[in-house]
C-alpha cells in the first residue's frame, strides 16, 4: 500500500526511519521473539481497503437483511422505541464533543464538563435525588454497581430483588456480583402483579444488604406500596434501591419523594435510538449523604471556580476511582457512556417541564387504548388488574406464537413472548392510533 | 496563536423564559382517563427548563466551542489511543431502529455484522472466539477475571491471588478486586519489564492468573513473554491480556501466539470508535482453548442462518442486551475501510510515529527516558523529574502549557513507577508535520521552564478558563455535584 487516507505517513516512512536511525520498520520490533512474529497479513475486513461507496453499499446490504417493519416494534422489556428529536443527532455530531476524551484537562473541556453537569442536574430534578454520576453502561450495570455500593456500606451478603425484575437485569446483576458471592433472594409477586409485602416481614434483616424494586415492574405494573419498602429498609439498616423508567416520572412518584437511598435506570428512553441494544446509558443517583456519596462509583462533575474567580467545572471525588485507588477503588469503571448522558441533557432540555408530563400522559393513554382494543376484540385479557404504564402483559385465548408469526408476515412485530399464550406489549408515542388499530385488526384476523 | 472560545454561558436551568418547549409531543385524540392511584402520582413538577429549540441548539453549540476533541487538535494521551475517527463511521446507523429483543429471523443483517466482527477480532488477537457483550475495556476485564474465577471453581479449587504488573492500568487491580481476588503486584526491573525472578518467587498454587499488558504502559514489549506464559501455565494459571495497548503491535504479533488465554479489546482505542467525551466505547472479550466455554453470552453462531448461543459454562451477561452494537457498527466500517492490508499496517505505523517523536525529543534538557536504548511501541513515557528539580516546573505544568499551544496534554503521573511521568501516544493517524509541531511545543515549554518558569506555571491562559479550584470542588462544605445541591445550600444559608 502506498497510500491510505487514514495512514498519512506511509509516503514518509523513509524520512522517519532516517530520523530514528534505522533502516527498516521491522527493526523497531527486534525485541519480539522471532518465532512469534506473524508472517502474513491479518484476515480482517475484505482484504483490500474499501472506498466509501463500497462501505455504504455493504451497510445498505446489512439493513436489507433485516426485516423491514411497517411500524416500530411493540417491544419494550428494557429498550423502548421513542421519537428522537433531530436536535440530538445534530448536537452529538459536534466534533468537539464526540471526539473528545474524558475531560481530565478541565480548562480545555469546560463545555463538555458543563454539559455533563447539566445532565447530572436535570436527572437529579427528574428523580428528585441530589447526586447523579455521569453514567454507567446500562440499567443492569447500574443496578449491579448500586448493589455493590450497598455491600460496601453495610457488609451484609444478601440482596433482595422482586420476581417482577426484568430477567435480563437480573442476569447482569448475578454475573457482576458473582465475584463477591452475594446471595440473591426473591420477593414473590402477589395476585395483583405487585410485590408481596408480607414477604418482607419473613426476612432476617441482619443478613440483608440491599433491597431492589423496579418501577414500573417488568410486567408493566405500577407498584403502589413503595413507602412501605423504604420504611422497612430504613428501620432495618438495609440500602434501598429503586429502578425506574425515567419517562414514567412525568406522572409517577419519584425515588426521591419515596425516600430511596439509590435510584438506577437507563437513559435510553431519553432521546436514544434502539441501536439493537446499545449504546444506552446507566443512570445512578443517590441522596446527598456522604456515606453514600463516598461509595459512589464512576465519574462525577462538580461546579467550582477558576483562577480568575469565574464559574467552572471539573471532575470531583476522583480518589474513589480506579486510576487513583486501584484495587481499593469503588469500581473498575473508566470509559462510560458520557455522550449518551449528554444526549439525555439535550433531550430533557427540549422536552422540558411541561413536555415530560405531556409525553408520559400520551404514552399512558396509548398503551391503555391498545389494551382496551385487544380486550374489546376478545383476543384475551390482561394478566393483572393493577394499573400499568407503557407495557402490559396480555393472556391470549389462543396460541401466541402463531399470532406472532402471522403478524411478522404482515410486517408488524408484536410483543415479547413470555409463555405459550402470554406476551408483554409495549406502546409508546411512536405507535400511532392507526398502527395500534392495524396491530389489533391483524391479530383478530389470525387468532 | 490559538485561543479557545469563552462564553459566559449560563446553565440551561438558568434560562429565564417561561412556557416554552423545544420539542412537540405527538398527540392522538383517545378516550382514555388516567386512573393511577393518587398515592403514586408525582407530587411536584420537575424543575426542568422551559426553552425553545433554538435556545437549546445555541446553548449546546456554545458548550461544544469550549471543548476539545481529536478533530480539534492532536491528543497524544498515553494508553488512550486517540486516533482519528473516520467520518464514514457516522453513516453506520442503518440498524438503529432495530430492537434488541426482535425475533432473530428479523435481524439477520445485524447478527451477520456481529458474526464477522467476532471472527475478525479473534483473528486479530489470535484467539478462538470473541464475545461482543462488553461495552468497554474494564467491563471486558471484569468478564475475563470472572472467567478465570469460574475456571478454577470448575477444577474444584479456590485460588485467591491475581497477579498484576506494577506498571498496569488501574483497572486491572480494580477488576480483580471486583471479582473477589486479592491483588499481588509484580515489580518491574530496571529495564521497565516484568522481573522474571520476582515472578518465579511469587508464582504458586494459589495464583489464579496474571493480568498483563503487552506492550506495557511504558510502551515496551515484554520480550520474556514466552517464559512468563510458561511460568503462569506451569501452575495452571490463566494469562490475561489487557488490550488497551494493542495498537502498537497490531498485525505484527498476536496475544494468542504469545501464550495469552483471554484478551479484552477496546474498540474505541484500537478499532476507530470515537471516545465520545469519555464514552460510549465498545469492547470484546476473546478466549482460546479451554477458556472459550466461559465467555459471556450471547455469541453469534452461524448455521443455515445466524443465531445467538450461550457458551457451555458462560459466566453470564455483562450488558443487558448485545453490548454497544451502535459502536460495533462504527468499528465495522473502520475495519472495512482499512481492509486486512491497512489493519496490518497499524502496529508498524503507530510504532514508527512513537519512535520518530522520541528521536525528535531525545536529549531535551530536563526530560529523561528509562531504558533509552529500547524501541518503544505505541507510546513513550518521559520523566520530567529532573526538570521539576531544576526549575520547579512539573509534568502538570507542562500539560497545561501544551493546552495553551493548541495541543492536548499527554497522560500525566502514570504509570506509577515513573516520577513526573509524561505518557505520550501519537497513534498512526497524526501526520509527520504535526508530530514535529508537538515536539517543538515541548521543546519550547522546556526552554521557557529554564528561562521564565512563571510563564509555564501560570498556564493555561488561552483556554476557555484558567486552572480550576480543586479544593472548593471537592470539599464536603462546598462540593456541588448538581444544581439541586447548590439551590438547597443557598436556601439553607438564607440566600436566594
Amino acid at each position: 500500500m502506498d497510500n491510505h487516507p487514514w495512514l498519512p505517513n506511509i509516503s514518509r516512512i523513509k524520512d522517519m526511519l532516517r530520523e530514528i536511525g534505522v533502516d527498516d520498520v521491522e527493526q523497531l520490533f527486534q525485541d519480539v521473539p522471532r518465532d512469534l512474529i506473524l508472517r502474513r497479513e491479518l484476515k480482517v475486513g475484505y482484504d483490500s481497503p474499501l472506498p466509501e461507496e463500497d462501505i455504504r453499499w455493504r451497510l445498505n446490504q446489512v439493513a436489507e437483511r433485516n426485516l423491514k417493519l411497517r411500524y416500530p416494534p411493540f417491544l419494550g422489556a428494557g429498550a423502548y422505541p421513542h421519537s428522537i428529536p433531530s436536535v440530538i443527532r445534530f448536537i452529538l455530531s459536534r466534533s468537539e464533543f464526540y471526539t473528545a476524551y474524558t475531560p481530565y484537562q478541565p480548562e480545555v473541556n469546560q463545555g463538555l464538563l458543563q454539559g455533563l453537569f447539566e445532565y447530572q442536574s436535570l436527572m437529579a430534578e427528574l428523580l428528585e435525588m441530589d447526586v447523579v454520576n455521569s453514567s454507567h453502561y446500562d440499567w443492569g450495570g447500574s443496578l449491579a454497581e448500586a448493589v455493590l455500593m450497598g455491600y460496601r456500606i453495610n457488609g451484609k451478603r444478601k440482596v433482595v430483588i422482586p420476581e417482577s425484575i426484568n430477567p435480563l437485569h437480573e442476569e447482569v446483576l448475578r454475573t457482576w456480583v458473582s465475584g463477591r458471592e452475594l446471595e440473591v433472594v426473591k420477593i414473590p409477586v402477589g395476585k395483583d402483579g405487585k410485590i408481596d409485602l408480607d414477604f418482607l416481614s419473613s426476612l432476617n434483616s441482619d443478613e440483608i444488604s440491599s433491597i431492589y424494586i423496579q418501577q414500573p415492574n417488568f410486567f408493566g405494573v405500577v407498584e403502589t406500596e413503595l413507602e412501605y419498602v423504604t420504611d422497612w429498609a430504613r428501620k432495618n439498616n438495609v440500602v434501598s434501591i429503586m429502578g425506574v423508567s425515567p419517562l414514567s416520572l412525568g406522572l409517577i412518584k419519584t425515588p426521591g419523594e419515596l425516600g430511596f437511598d439509590i435510584a438506577v435506570g437507563d437513559g435510553q428512553e431519553l432521546g436514544i435510538p434502539l441501536n439493537f441494544g446499545g449504546p444506552y446509558s446507566g443512570i445512578l443517583a443517590t441522596r446527598m449523604d456522604m456515606k453514600l456519596v463516598r461509595q459512589m462509583p464512576g465519574r462525577i462533575v462538580g461546579m467550582t471556580q477558576d483562577s480568575q474567580g469565574r464559574r467552572g467545572f471539573t471532575l470531583i471525588l476522583q480518589t474513589r476511582e480506579q486510576f487513583a485507588r486501584r484495587e481499593k477503588a469503588t469500581s473498575n469503571i473508566t470509559t462510560n457512556e458520557a455522550l449518551i448522558a449528554l444526549a439525555n441533557a439535550v433531550y430533557l432540555s427540549l422536552l422540558g417541564k411541561e413536555g415530560i408530563r405531556e409525553l408520559a400522559t400520551e404514552i399512558y393513554k396509548r398503551s391503555h387504548y391498545a389494551l382496551k382494543r385487544m380486550e374489546d376484540e376478545e383476543l384475551g385479557k390482561r394478566k393483572w388488574e393493577s394499573d400499568f404504564f407503557e407495557e402490559f402483559t396480555f393472556v391470549f385465548r389462543s396460541d401466541y406464537d402463531r399470532i406472532h408469526s402471522e403478524l411478522l408476515r404482515r410486517g408488524i412485530h408484536g410483543g415479547l413472548r413470555l409463555g405459550p399464550r402470554e406476551a408483554l406489549f409495549c406502546v409508546t408515542e411512536v405507535h400511532t392510533k392507526r398502527a395500534i388499530d392495524d396491530l389489533v385488526n391483524a391479530m383478530k384476523e389470525v387468532a | 496563536m490559538w485561543r479557545q472560545a469563552y462564553w459566559d454561558e449560563p446553565l440551561i436551568t438558568e434560562y429565564k423564559g417561561k412556557g416554552r418547549q423545544g420539542f412537540l409531543v405527538p398527540k392522538e385524540d383517545l378516550d382514555v382517563e388516567i386512573k393511577l392511584p393518587e398515592k403514586i402520582k408525582r407530587g411536584k413538577e420537575p424543575e426542568l427548563p422551559e426553552v425553545s429549540e433554538l435556545e437549546v441548539v445555541r446553548h449546546f453549540v456554545r458548550l461544544s466551542q469550549m471543548s476539545f476533541g481529536v478533530d480539534t487538535g492532536m491528543m497524544p494521551l498515553g494508553s488512550c489511543t486517540m486516533k482519528y475517527n473516520p467520518k464514514i463511521e457516522e453513516e453506520t446507523g442503518v440498524a438503529d431502529r432495530t430492537h434488541p429483543l426482535q425475533d432473530q429471523d428479523t435481524v439477520q443483517g445485524n447478527l451477520e455484522v456481529m458474526y464477522e466482527m467476532q471472527r475478525w477480532l479473534a483473528e486479530a488477537t489470535g484467539m478462538d472466539e470473541c464475545s461482543l457483550q462488553v461495552p468497554a475495556g474494564s467491563a471486558g476485564e471484569l468478564a475475563g477475571v470472572l472467567m478465570i474465577r469460574k475456571y478454577h471453581r470448575d477444577q474444584n479449587r479456590r485460588r485467591e491471588e491475581m497477579l498484576v504488573a506494577d506498571s498496569a492500568h488501574g483497572t486491572n487491580p480494580a477488576s480483580a478486586a471486583m471479582a473477589g481476588f486479592s491483588v499481588i503486584y509484580i515489580k518491574s526491573n530496571q529495564e521497565g519489564l516484568v522481573d522474571l525472578n520476582v515472578l518465579k518467587g511469587t508464582i504458586s498454587d494459589n495464583v489464579a492468573g496474571f493480568m498483563l499488558t503487552n506492550p506495557n504502559t511504558l510502551g515496551l514489549f515484554e520480550e520474556n513473554i514466552k517464559e512468563i506464559a510458561e511460568l503462569v501455565h506451569s501452575v495452571d494459571g490463566v494469562l490475561y491480556y489487557d488490550g488497551a495497548n494493542l495498537n502498537g503491535i497490531l498485525g505484527i504479533v498476536r496475544p494468542g501466539d504469545m501464550g495469552f488465554d483471554i484478551v479484552h479489546l477496546n474498540l474505541h482505542k484500537t478499532f476507530g470508535v470515537p471516545h465520545g467525551g469519555g464514552g460510549p466505547g465498545a469492547g470484546a472479550v476473546c478466549a482460546k482453548g479451554k477458556m472459550t466455554k466461559y465467555l459471556p453470552y450471547p455469541i453469534v453462531s452461524k448455521g443455515e442462518r445466524y443465531y445467538l448461543v450461550k457458551p457451555e459454562r458462560s459466566i453470564g451477561k455483562i450488558s443487558v442486551f448485545n453490548g454497544n452494537f451502535g459502536n460495533l457498527m462504527r468499528s465495522y466500517a473502520y475495519i472495512l475501510g482499512l481492509g486486512g492490508k491497512g489493519v496490518s499496517m497499524i502496529g508498524r505505523m503507530s510504532t514508527l510515529a512513537t519512535n520518530y517523536l522520541i528521536a525528535k525529543l531525545r536529549g531535551v534538557r530536563g526530560l529523561e527516558l528509562m531504558a533509552p536504548h529500547r524501541f518503544r511501541k505505541h507510546e513513550v513515557v518521559f520523566s520530567a523529574k529532573k526538570l521539576a528539580e531544576e526549575t520547579g516546573v512539573t509534568a502538570f505544568d507542562i500539560a497545561k502549557a501544551l493546552l495553551d499551544r493548541g495541543f492536548y496534554a499527554p497522560t500525566i503521573y502514570f504509570p506509577p513507577n515513573v516520577e513526573e511521568a509524561l505518557m505520550i501516544e501519537p497513534t498512526e493517524t497524526e501526520p509527520i508535520e504535526v508530530l514535529d509541531q508537538y515536539a517543538n511545543a515541548i521543546k519550547d515549554i522546556v526552554e521557557k521552564a529554564y528561562s521564565n518558569p512563571s510563564s509555564i506555571t501560570s498556564a493555561p491562559q488561552n483556554t476557555s478558563v484558567g486552572r480550576l479550584d480543586q479544593v472548593k470542588a471537592n470539599h464536603p462544605s462546598t462540593m456541588t455535584p448538581t444544581y439541586r445541591v447548590l439551590k438547597s445550600r443557598l436556601a439553607s444559608q438564607g440566600r436566594k
